[in-house]
């Protein structure tokens, strides 16, 4: 079933067998110009993980060889990794994008909000206050965001051009009907709409499509050497930021990263792939799903990520 | 290793997500920790067998009800192609999801249930794919199983479906005896079905030709944005950034830019910043031309000896998509078609179509998921194909001017 790097990587020449990342590439430019195209002031989301890596990466395609029509927006929840934080600085003053960055922070302090507290406390579903404060402030119509389909069930449910009320709010039984690749971005004042370009992209075409186009990744992908709580079988960060819990086991591995969020609810994977070709062949054969091996945050309920987009995440 | 996009189309009770589930069991698609949440929801659920329904099922209502309410998408590879499975309810009352599901579709699956054979909604389905211009149908016939694998219960039902699929138009039909929850047929071909010589699914769905649907004649090219940086060293760039719709674009091509009519010749085509020499269907490139003409975003570049039709006046197949309010004659409407919006209204309900006979009946007014033959009136001139011919610039979609909603899909005559 897998796919092999030598197939991914080549710019097929031949008429005859399309490569699937082409196909992918294509439409991923044909969504970015739609929502330049369709609105007057949209942004895209930037958190320096693989996802909306590629996404910049689509969007210098899509406009070249203008700038990216938009600026970068992140929403930080201050328990962010510092390899992650550097690389989005990095990348926005390498290709003079306009970088945005609001605080859950600031948003706690000026609102009184009540952070959860014990074991597993998050400051991920905070964000969403935020990412809607930065929406009004700067009264973006379209957010451009990095979900795939294949991450998760709800997901998998969601539209291209996926309308949100003037709460932000996502209302699953009454999504605009998407046909063709006639995407709908009317909205009132007020409201707004996320768009996801990669919503056809698996996990593995973002990493064979990281490797065709030669994109660097924070270090924090690849293998190394680093401190971490083991927690309920799951290796996490040691950092202040995550309570600590009397069952906690605090271990030196060999570990990467497979997805880039919030400390407090992304768990890292023991491994010695250190290059792209090596974190490909393991994910190739790995048997648990992106979300499964290093997420928390879904694995509260079976509805978790339903309930999150209903209140306005991404 | 090129992609395809393919529907499944049948109802609650066919097991359609049981099929897609056994796709993606039986080609190594399903991960532990997916497989171990299926395990446990499906403990809480009647017979406590192992349901792969519920890994289509995303939504908290849809697992309460264990009905597909809306579009999922399900992605999966062999080592010979991507799948991208479009898996919309086969209700009546959700023909607007299928629909929806179909637009994007290279191929449809029908399930029928062998138990009952061709029934109203293999029709409906049969139409619907038909009438989306989806180029190949696969009949699975499910369930053969329940009934002792017969021969002879398989071309009968083969029989009336072969019946039935001459009043359209489809193109590629394959049919198959298979058993979504046995496993017959599908990756496997069926020890219990030792008379069946054909193909299983999924050998269909690896190698059915889908470069060969595609236009390669007509040159369209719907200008989305205007590329201008206005640097220094860029000061006179403009690109016209778009997909190619159908057909080839190569540099020095003459071209003709609509609704201006306008001519000009392409003086290059870029991608991502890059030259390139020709741009080929599906392909989002950026087009320069030698005349500095007035193009802005829902303007056409198009093959200069290969028009497609520009009119005012327009006749579509309509599905109608909103549940609040109805299509009337008189009603006005915005018309979305590629990159173009126009205001529109409703000129004439031709006729409307009984999805389920396919009888012809008049109409005031179409309400949920009614089909019929419309014509429009637009307030500018729209550069179209019919669908028939070029899915791309045959399509486009009606949305309410007042709540925004997309209520109306439209196939062009």
């Amino acid at each position: 079933m897998s796919i092999s790097v030598k197939e991914a990587s080549g710019i097929t020449t031949d008429r005859s067998a399309p490569d699937y990342l082409d196909q992918l590439e294509a439409e991923a430019i044909y969504i970015m110009r739609e929502v330049a195209g369709q609105f007057e002031r949209p942004a895209l989301l930037f958190s320096g993980g693989k996802d909306s890596i590629t996404l910049v990466h689509l969007a210098q395609k899509a406009f070249a060889p203008g700038k990216i029509p938009f600026p970068l927006v992140h929403v930080d929840t201050g328990h962010n990794f510092i390899e992650a934080i550097e690389y989005r600085d990095e990348l926005a003053e390498k290709i003079g994008a306009k970088l945005v960055v609001r605080y859950v922070e600031d948003t706690i302090k000026a609102k009184g909000l009540k952070e959860q507290t014990g074991k597993n406390a998050s400051r991920n579903w905070l964000q969403t206050f935020t990412l809607l404060d930065t929406i009004e402030e700067f009264e973006f119509d379209a957010c451009i965001g990095g979900a795939r389909r294949d991450e998760e069930k709800a997901r998998a449910k969601e539209r291209i051009f996926s309308f949100r009320d003037e709460f932000g709010q996502w209302d699953p039984k009454r999504q605009r009907p998407e046909l063709w690749n006639l995407f709908n971005g009317r909205i009132q004042k007020g409201e707004n709409v996320r768009v996801f370009p990669i919503s056809n992209w698996t996990e593995l075409d973002v990493w064979a499509y990281l490797k065709r186009e030669g994109i660097t990744l924070p270090s924090i992908y690849f293998s190394h050497e680093r401190e971490l709580i083991l927690r309920d079988g799951k290796l996490l960060n040691n950092t202040p930021v995550i309570e600590a819990d009397p069952e906690d086991r605090i271990v030196t591995r060999q570990v990467r990263f497979r997805t880039v969020g919030d400390m407090t609810c992304t768990a890292a994977v023991e491994s010695s792939a250190a290059t792209l070709d090596e974190v490909i062949a393991e994910i190739t054969i790995s048997r648990i799903s992106e979300r499964g091996e290093t997420r928390i945050d879904d694995q509260q309920t079976e509805a978790a990520m339903e309930d999150r987009k209903k209140g306005g995440y991404f | 290793m090129d992609l395809l996009r393919f529907i499944t189309a049948g109802s609650v009770d066919d097991g359609k997500s049981t099929l897609i589930g056994r796709l993606l069991y039986d080609t190594k698609n399903i991960l532990a920790d997916q497989m171990e949440a299926i395990e446990r929801a499906s403990k809480t659920r009647n017979s406590g067998e192992i349901d792969l329904a519920l890994l289509t099922d995303g939504l908290r209502s849809e697992r309460e009800q264990g009905i597909t309410i809306d579009v999922a998408y399900k992605y999966f590879q062999t080592p010979n192609r991507k799948f991208i499975s479009i898996d919309a309810p086969g209700h009546i009352q959700y023909t607007r999801n299928m629909v929806t599901g179909a637009s994007n579709a290279d191929l449809a699956i029908i399930l029928v249930d062998a138990r009952h054979g061709v029934v109203e909604q293999t029709r409906r389905h049969s139409l619907i794919a038909s009438m989306l211009g989806i180029p190949h149908v696969i009949v699975a016939i499910n369930k053969m199983d329940l009934v002792g694998n017969s021969q002879d219960a398989f071309l009968e039902i083969a029989k009336s479906y072969t019946e039935l699929a001459e009043k359209l138009s489809i193109k590629d039909l394959t049919i198959i005896p298979v058993s979504a929850l046995n496993g017959d047929n599908i990756v496997e071909r069926s020890p219990n079905m030792g008379w069946y010589t054909g193909e299983t699914l999924l050998s269909v769905l690896e190698t059915v030709n889908v470069l060969k649907d595609q236009n390669q004649e007509d040159g369209r090219f719907a200008v989305q944005y205007v590329i201008r940086p206005q640097t220094e060293e860029l000061h006179d760039y403009r690109g016209y950034a778009g997909r190619v719709q159908s057909g080839t674009f190569k540099k020095g091509d003459l071209v003709k830019v609509l609704p201006s009519e306008q001519e000009s010749k392409i003086a290059k085509i870029e991608f991502g910043g890059n030259e390139i020499e020709e741009a080929s269907v599906l392909e989002s490139v950026t087009i320069l031309l030698e005349d500095d003409i007035d193009i802005s975003r829902g303007d056409s570049i198009v093959s200069l000896t290969n028009s497609p039709i520009v009119s005012q006046d327009i006749e579509a197949l309509v599905c109608w998509m909103d549940d609040r309010k109805t299509l009337k004659p008189g009603n006005k409407y915005v018309l979305q078609h590629g990159t173009a919006r126009s205001r529109c209204s409703v000129r004439d309900i031709e006729y409307q179509i009984d999805i389920n006979s396919y009888e012809k009946l008049d109409s005031e007014s179409l309400k949920l998921n009614d089909v019929a033959r419309i014509v429009l009136r637009t307030a500018q001139p729209i550069a179209y194909d019919p669908y028939q011919k070029n899915r791309a610039n045959g399509a486009a979609i009606l949305i309410d001017e007042t709540s925004n909603v997309t209520v109306g899909a439209c196939m062009i005559e």
